[in-house]
């Protein structure tokens, strides 16, 4: 028997970003095993400093791509930096959405003035320029990998908010919602059990999207200083320190700014897959 | 037409008072006394309790909070704790290198994403279409400050090490040259132009990624509509079909959506202003926080929103004279 499925051929997009999120998950956990040389390890800085990509220092290791200014080996440090870009970027994306949720939830289902403040507040904070905001936030605290966190998760609630507010609006006027509530279910399992399970679908979507934003943000600030602090590797710190040496040793900067490119691609074409599937299913 | 924009007005003043009272709570909520930063460590117990009565911190909270909008309102911001001289005198100083980067990035934006996605709607489905949602699609993720180190890459360092011709060796650094005070006029301009160059393409190829795929989407739907069958139908030209017909109606959206980027624009400046070192907001309130200069970053946070707001309005003017159904207040 052959199954008939619509709209359900691999998308390219998805493919990619799956695809390059899991080996940089991969080479982030891996670490030193799949580099080389470790991320730390700085030898004699004047032998090995600035070492240009695919060649050996005098110790005779291979440096994949090369060294920094302090004759690091970069990919190594490009590795520890994924560590750091990713864990922001899930764990500040997961608090967007986990608050988007909230809010989104609440604002559907209980309507009236309730949903207008939240609407009015949501409007709001779109209004403000994000990269301003965070300033804000980072300035008043010491710069460190948890207020960066915090402070991405603060500011990116605002779409995640309207697409459940949306869903979750559209889902409560259905039958089963209603049969649901006349089996005496108390509106909190209402809304956890049967509206919001219809929101997981664009909210995911919204995610993906606010993972590479994440990263993006969390580079921009490390870039600007204000971010993950050096001597932890960040893919934004390694921009900054290797902006200094743009015209000597240009592997430095264009290496880490590569990979957040790619990476903000990857989670902006699985997001744009992931939303085209979506729509062809309904 | 008048009702709709006041409208618009009122609905901005949400906006406002949402960062006003963001900056005032985490001020408030931060760690650390601004007397103790402003004074230093050293100070005495009666200089700070002093100084903490003069600026009113040892009043209830809520009466600081609306003490701290009437101040905005009536343009008291405060002043700078690094420049010594008030934040409104700093910002100002900002403004119009800031609007002159943004105007000039989003005019080349809308230019070019017009252009593109008109070609790409034109062509659909054609490998050149393929190909420019492709390079759209990397562009609109690329983040400014990568962009924006590709360029001086290429256009500051690569040109001189390649050899290139002198017009095509762009600044990197700054909105003039050392010393264009002795140039003659027109050459100062010349020089200004030049340095406006590599920000300016930085913000508006970005801009332009989004602005072509919208554009394009929303010129496939107005292809499909029953009028472009019809100017079809009485045997009009494609060319005068698309330009006519089609795009005029697919444009009227975009001018709202032009106003929808400005968050976004305005949070890529911030990057583009301090990797050029173009003296404009972004830059300053970047400084401001390396400074820790509270009052300049709480005013700069805030004056970005306003910005937002009036662009808004200024997007919902345009699009109002654009078309004649949105002058009927909803």
């Amino acid at each position: 028997m052959r199954a008939v499925r619509t709209g359900s051929h691999r998308d390219a997009r998805v493919t990619f970003g799956v695809a390059v999120l899991a080996l940089l998950a991969a080479g982030a956990l891996l670490g030193p095993a799949v580099s080389g040389p470790g991320a730390a390890d700085l030898g004699d800085i004047v032998a090995r400093r600035f070492a240009g990509p695919l060649s050996r220092t005098g110790d005779g290791v291979l440096h994949l791509l090369g060294t920094d200014n302090f004759g690091r080996d970069l990919a190594a440090r490009l590795l520890a930096g994924a560590r750091v870009s990713l864990a922001v970027g899930v764990l500040a994306a997961l608090a967007a959405s986990g608050i988007g949720v909230l809010l989104g939830a609440v604002a559907g289902y209980a309507g009236r003035t309730t949903d207008r403040v939240i609407v009015v507040l949501t409007d709001a904070a779109l209004a403000i320029p994000r990269v301003p905001l965070l300033l804000l936030l980072v300035a008043l605290f010491q710069p460190g990998l948890l207020i960066t966190i915090v402070a991405i998760g603060l500011t990116g609630w605002m779409p995640v908010t309207r697409l459940v507010r949306a869903e979750v609006r559209a889902v409560r006027q259905r039958l089963f919602v209603e049969a649901a509530h006349a089996l005496g279910a108390p509106s909190s399992l209402v809304v956890v059990r049967h509206v919001l399970p219809h929101a997981a679908a664009p909210a995911l979507v919204a995610t993906a999207l606010g993972v590479g934003n994440a990263i993006m943000l969390e580079a921009g600030l490390s870039f600007l200083g204000l971010g993950v602090q050096p001597p932890t590797p960040s893919w934004g710190n390694m921009i900054a320190a290797g902006r200094d040496a743009l015209v000597v040793a240009p592997w430095v900067a264009l290496a880490p700014a590569l990979l957040v490119a790619l990476v903000v691609l990857a989670c902006s074409l699985l997001a744009d897959g992931l939303e085209a599937r979506l729509a062809g299913e309904r | 037409m008048a009702t709709a924009l006041l409208r618009r007005l009122l609905a901005a003043g949400p906006t406002v008072l949402l960062v006003l009272t963001v900056t005032f709570a985490a001020l408030h909520l931060a760690p650390g006394d601004p007397v103790r930063l402003y004074l230093g460590p050293d100070a005495d117990q009666g200089a700070a309790a002093a100084m903490r009565h003069q600026l009113g911190l040892d009043r209830p909270a809520a009466l600081q909070y609306v003490e701290w909008l009437g101040r905005f309102a009536v343009g008291d911001w405060g002043e700078s704790i690094a420049q010594r001289r008030p934040v409104t005198a700093v910002l100002a100083d900002a403004l119009a290198p800031t609007v002159t980067l943004v105007g000039l990035s989003l005019l080349l934006t809308w230019l070019a994403g017009i252009s593109i996605g008109a070609l790409q709607a034109a062509r659909a489905r054609s490998r050149l279409d393929t190909t420019l949602t492709g390079v759209t699609s990397a562009l609109q993720a690329v983040p400014s400050y990568v962009l924006a180190l590709g360029l001086v890459l290429v256009f500051a360092y690569g040109a001189a090490l390649w050899h290139w011709p002198a017009w095509l060796r762009l600044p990197a650094l700054g909105a003039e040259s050392i010393g264009s005070g002795f140039l003659s006029p027109w050459q100062r301009l010349a020089d200004r132009m030049r340095h406006l160059v590599l920000p300016v393409t930085t913000l508006a190829l970005i801009g332009a990624g989004g602005a072509a795929r919208y554009v394009r989407a929303s010129t496939l739907e107005a292809l499909r509509q029953p009028s472009v069958r019809a100017a079809r139908a009485r045997g009009l030209t494609e060319f005068r079909v698309l330009f006519r017909h089609a795009l005029r109606n697919a444009l009227i959206p975009v001018i709202t959506l032009a106003g929808l980027q400005l968050p976004a624009l305005f949070s890529g400046v911030v990057f583009v202003e301090t990797i050029f070192g173009w003296p404009g907001m972004g830059r300053v309130a970047v400084q401001a926080v390396l400074a820790r200069d509270y009052p300049v970053v709480m005013a700069a946070t805030a004056a970005f929103a306003v910005l937002v707001v009036v662009g808004n309005l200024l997007a919902d003017a345009l699009a109002a004279l654009a078309d004649p159904r949105l002058r009927t207040a909803r």
